[in-house]
């Protein structure tokens, strides 16, 4: 076994319910010791007592009900949360794969999107002008790369999206939920891009409900349920267990 | 380490790039619009105290003029840092990179549009018959520079603390158009009946607007006044900075 690039120990988060706040200055001043009692003791637990570790290389699926814990740990990895209690280390260069648009403006043109994506993602200005041919060469999106985003059709934001994360240099892809963009074909180009990241050794992390893409690219699955993990292991086990499960039985 | 500057380096530029292709992209008259507003400000006031009020100010277009375009930089930036972060969101609970670049965005946007009107005070000061001074070639950079860290800091306050507390959007309204007019810029701070006069000291922002425009009229600067300018500016900035250590980590748990 490679060694481990991220380690989860003992990793519990709790996230502070900070409604007495966001009901305004007023709200909080008026009822201040209240304010300050809920601030302490109301808090949402996310996840508790949570421990793995991912070795270098490896492909990891996580999957689970929606509020399970799945995007926290995705946070916790992005380095965006801190855990409450445990500690989380992550060793190499992260790239969390952002939600089609997120760092999109539609009134930019799509190269000086892959400009904007590439900086807040974590390259220089020079390295993105290194890869900005083959992005753009990747997306196939043509001519329309020097027309205003905000005319694009879903399936160009999503290639253009995802040809950005493609020619970044990570050492641990983070990929929430984004596959299911684009058109057959443009999705197995997706897949083949995936599994080249996985033969050069880039750890990678999806977070997905399509329990089809786990089994094609992951070698190992976490199923989170009600904020701990229930279960570790080979795709096919773990994705059989958590259909029987949820009831469905394909 | 010098990567690191490099990237926040570059971060900068091509996030200023972006607001200032996203406003001038859209807009015909693009750069008339960011120097429409002071002037049509001044040109309000001038009817207001000039010539309905007739208050006895020498070349009063002008001193109105080398006071409103500084003030509209400190004053623009301001009132949009409350919504610096919370415009963000997507980004900033999906990837950890240094935040402080969103509120540096904006400030040097509006700093920007400050440098392109500086050729529109000088166009009064040669109606005036008066000229630009050598000494701006020094005092221009200096007063800038101590006007954006003092920016700088009070935009990491509000922009964090506004993630905690939704009202200080509006309060931050509220006290930008009182300290408008309890700032020497429509009328100069010898106006001030003296009983009063020590309280300018409280200012933060009122010696370096003086300053300002005595450097577009006159040329000079009072040493203390950017002496306090600087202090104050100092002050602002460790203020917001540690308010904004304090709350940064939090960001993506609360938004």
């Amino acid at each position: 076994m490679n060694e481990p690039v991220i380690v989860f120990d003992k990793v519990t988060k709790r996230y502070p319910l900070y409604h007495h706040m966001t009901g305004g200055l007023k709200n909080f001043l008026f009822h201040l010791p209240r304010a300050l009692n809920t601030l302490k003791n109301s808090k949402y637990e996310a996840l508790r007592n949570v421990s793995f570790t991912v070795a270098k290389g490896e492909a990891l699926g996580i999957i689970g009900r929606n509020g399970a814990g799945k995007s926290t740990t995705l946070g916790l990895i992005a380095g965006v949360l801190k855990p409450t209690e445990g500690k989380v280390v992550v060793k190499g260069k992260i790239s969390p794969f952002l939600e089609l648009g997120a760092s999109f403006h539609p009134e930019l043109t799509g190269a000086e999107n892959i400009v904007l994506n590439g900086v807040l993602l974590g390259m220089t200005r020079r390295q993105i002008s290194k890869k900005t041919a083959e992005i753009i060469e990747f997306s196939e999106i043509g001519d329309f790369i020097d027309q205003p985003i905000r005319i694009y059709s879903s399936g160009m934001l999503a290639r253009l999206g995802f040809s950005v994360v493609a020619h970044l240099d990570p050492d641990i892809l983070l990929i929430d939920e984004v596959l299911q963009a684009g058109d057959i074909e443009f999705q197995k180009k997706c897949f083949q891009r995936m599994w080249e990241f996985r033969k050069s050794g880039v750890t990678m992390i999806f977070v997905t409900h399509s329990m089809e893409s786990v089994k094609t690219l992951c070698d190992r699955v976490i199923w989170f349920d009600q904020r701990t993990i229930r279960m570790d292991g080979a795709p096919q086990d773990v994705v059989s267990h958590y259909k029987s499960s949820a009831g469905v039985h394909t | 380490m010098r990567e690191k500057i490099q990237y926040f380096f570059d971060l900068i530029v091509v996030l200023t790039q972006k607001e200032l292709k996203v406003r001038y992209k859209s807009s015909f008259l693009g750069y008339l619009w960011s120097i429409a507003q002071p002037l049509s400000l001044a040109f309000v006031f001038f009817l207001a105290f000039k010539i309905v009020m007739r208050v006895q100010i020498e070349d009063y277009t002008l001193f109105l003029i080398a006071g409103l375009f500084p003030w509209q930089w400190f004053s623009n930036s301001l009132s949009s840092s409350p919504l610096a972060f919370l415009n963000n969101v997507s980004i900033i609970k999906k990837v950890n990179f240094p935040r402080t670049v969103i509120p540096l965005t904006v400030i040097l946007q509006d700093m920007f549009h400050f440098l392109l009107s500086i050729p529109v005070i000088v166009l009064f000061l040669f109606i005036y018959q008066k000229s630009p001074s050598l000494s701006w070639i020094f005092f221009l950079p200096l007063l800038m520079g101590i006007q954006f860290l003092m920016i700088f800091g009070f935009s990491l306050l509000l922009s964090s603390l506004n993630l905690f507390f939704r009202d200080l959007e509006r309060m931050a309204g509220i006290l930008l158009t009182l300290l408008f007019y309890f700032t020497p810029i429509l009328y100069p701070e010898t106006m001030i009946p003296q009983e009063y006069q020590s309280l300018l000291k409280f200012n933060p922002v009122a010696p370096l607007m003086m300053s300002w425009r005595n450097l577009f009229l006159t040329g000079t600067v009072d040493p203390g006044d950017i002496a306090v300018s600087f202090l104050y500016a100092l002050a602002a900035f460790v203020l917001g900075y540690r308010v904004y250590k304090k709350l940064s980590w939090r960001f993506a748990e609360i938004l």
